[in-house]
């Protein structure tokens, strides 16, 4: 059981909370010129330099506007829907790794089992020596060594949904109502390949802790060179998670209007997007560490591991940069992508993602067991995607399952002309 | 509602290998995005107030009276225009023309248009057998008081000077004389 310096942690909170706070602001500003750059348009250009200070006139506005509460909504469960979707993501963050960071010290068995040599007197020391240094070390993330790490991750994250469900619900609207039970069956069906991509991550690593995991791939290799697959699957469930497009079917605007934001404003609505874009920073670092090795790059990490400032900026930075990386992704992909129908995405999510987690949590099982190359899991990964689509060609319904269409047959005078 | 004979049913084409992969696909529509992302030549968007837009010639702002060589009114004061103005905005008053101007025998001693009533149809354009009024490339009309949007004569007069001077005659003008009684104006 790690134990906590409190004034240390309060202000580590304060410090993270501090930088995420204005980088959800400039992801927003990020956001829109990527989408206005990709159509030929300038994007935000008028407040302040190149439009830089665009994030703060939003959030002034933000504060600053009436918040609507309609008559009809209940307006306990109204209320606490923003906080619950902003306060989920923010808790997430806690045991996200962002700087540099060691595995927390193996632990020695005291009570062994008949047979086994019982640990001696200079094991214990050492142990005691072990956490001794490691409670001195700096690390980048806010409650270091905690062992269910990344499944705490997803038991909070998967909370966010509560505060669509919630706003939802209390809205008393019909088109908030449908956006909500859209995004419950998306959440839900997709919690599934998810959580399986992980697992066979886990199966190498042996622990949850996320230190522990940039550690292993650290030494051994990055989990996107082993399981390609598991990393595909894990992006794509990240996106339908975050409710980003090609899966942000919860606030189709074609369809649905606002979907559970129709009836929020001001600074409600404003938590929302907090919460919403909160989420796509602790996703895209979760990406980084438990698929792309963390801190760790090539060993170049490493150059300044003596100065305790130069080690923390560098593998802060190696991280961030990787992060940044996932999170200008999301939004090239948003402007890429269409959405997705809702049928198509639940076949999406049943019929090819689910079975393909399986199988992939199969074969790095048989590779586990068997004590087989890292590598050949890389082949299996790469053959189980590439059969897969053999399958959609051979067994596939056309593209997509689209209805067939009523041609009206021209006459055959106009035909002839 | 077609019979059924009528109706041929269609089915979309299969997807391909490529195609169920999504992939290679999401590759292929990404490549693009990007090309569009950093081709900063190819922006389409102008600046208004720092970029004024480049108008054609034949757009419907704000009337101008024009003037012949001898610096002139050309307006004969026939009320054409007035009568084909679906908005009622243009008062005119006729007088005897001076004694000296032999070719007419009435000209406006007062011409207004509200140019918060019109509606910039270019009626009053089409109208006009002498070519004395026009619609020029003016777009951004503004004023501080409705009395300041009732353009008078001289007024009206200052439009044709302001715009001959930038070179933004209006397309009828570049095209010469349209009917007999009208003329060039000058260059």
């Amino acid at each position: 059981m790690p134990e906590f310096d409190w004034l240390t942690l309060g202000i580590v909170i304060f410090g993270v909370i501090a930088v995420v706070m204005p980088t959800v602001g400039y992801l927003t500003l990020s956001e829109r010129k990527i989408s206005a750059w990709m159509q030929d348009r300038f994007g935000p250009n008028r407040v302040g330099p190149l439009g830089l200070l665009q994030p703060l006139a939003d959030g002034g506005k933000f504060f600053l506007k009436e918040a609507p509460i309609p008559r009809h909504v209940d307006k306990l469960f109204f209320l606490m829907a923003p906080a619950a979707s902003m306060c989920t993501a923010l808790v997430a963050l806690a045991v996200v790794p962002w700087g540099p960071t060691q595995p927390p010290v193996q632990l020695v068995a005291t009570v062994t089992e008949a047979g086994t040599p019982a640990p001696t007197a200079d094991a214990v020391a050492k142990f005691e020596e072990q956490v001794v240094a490691n409670k001195k070390e700096f690390k980048g993330v806010i409650l270091p060594g905690l062992d269910i790490g990344i499944l705490y991750v997803f038991a909070v994250g998967s909370l966010a949904v509560y505060g669509i469900i919630l706003g939802g619900w209390a809205s008393d609207n019909k088109y908030s109502l449908l956006g909500c039970l859209r995004s419950s069956a998306q959440i839900i069906s997709y919690e599934i390949p998810l959580g399986m991509s992980i697992v066979g991550v886990l199966l190498f690593t042996g622990t949850l802790n996320m230190e522990g995991m940039i550690d292993w791939q650290a030494k051994h290799g990055w989990f996107i060179a082993f399981q390609p697959l598991a990393f595909l699957l894990f992006m794509t469930s990240v996106y339908a998670e975050c409710n980003r497009l090609p899966f942000d079917l919860p606030e189709a605007e074609q369809e649905l209007v606002g979907g559970y934001l129709t009836e929020y404003g001001s600074l409600n609505f404003g938590m929302f997007m907090i919460g919403e874009y909160t989420h796509m920073i602790t996703t895209s670092l979760l990406m980084t560490v438990v698929f792309c090795g963390g801190w760790s790059l090539f060993g170049l990490e490493n150059l300044m591991a003596d100065s305790v400032i130069w080690n923390g900026v560098i593998k802060s930075g190696i991280i961030l940069a990787k992060a940044g990386f996932f999170l200008v992704m999301y939004q090239l992909v948003r402007w890429t992508i269409p959405r997705f129908r809702f049928d198509q995405l639940m076949d999406l999510a049943w019929k090819v993602m689910i079975p393909l987690s399986i199988l992939h949590l199969l074969a790095a099982m048989l590779v586990r067991e068997f004590n087989l190359n890292n590598w050949v899991l890389t082949g299996v990964s790469v053959a189980l995607f590439l059969s897969a689509g053999v399958l959609g060609v051979l067994f596939g319904k056309g593209p997509n399952n689209t209805p067939r269409r009523r041609v009206v047959k021209r006459q055959p005078e106009l035909a002839a002309r | 509602m077609p019979a059924e004979s009528e109706v041929t049913w269609v089915e979309p084409a299969k997807l391909g290998l490529f195609e169920q992969l999504y992939l290679p696909i999401i590759t292929d529509g990404l490549t693009t995005t990007v090309k569009h992302l950093l081709s900063v030549g190819s922006r389409l968007t102008e600046s208004y107030p720092e970029q004024e837009p480049k108008l054609p010639p034949n757009y419907r702002g704000v009337h101008r009276l024009n003037k012949d060589e001898q610096g002139r009114t050309k307006c004969v004061a026939c009320y054409m225009c007035a009568t084909a103005c679906p908005a009622h905005c243009i008062d005119i008053v006729a007088a005897p023309a001076p004694e000296a101007w032999k070719d007419r025998e009435k000209y406006p001693e007062t011409f207004v248009i509200d140019e918060l009533r019109c509606i910039y149809c270019g009626m009053c354009e089409e109208a006009c057998p002498v070519d004395a009024i026009e619609l020029t490339t003016l777009y951004d009309l503004t004023g501080l008081s409705r009395e300041q949007m009732i353009f008078d004569k001289e007024k009206l007069l200052s439009v044709f000077d302001q715009t001959t001077k930038a070179g933004t005659d209006p397309v009828r003008t570049r095209s010469g004389a349209l009917g007999p009684a009208s003329e060039a104006p000058p260059v």
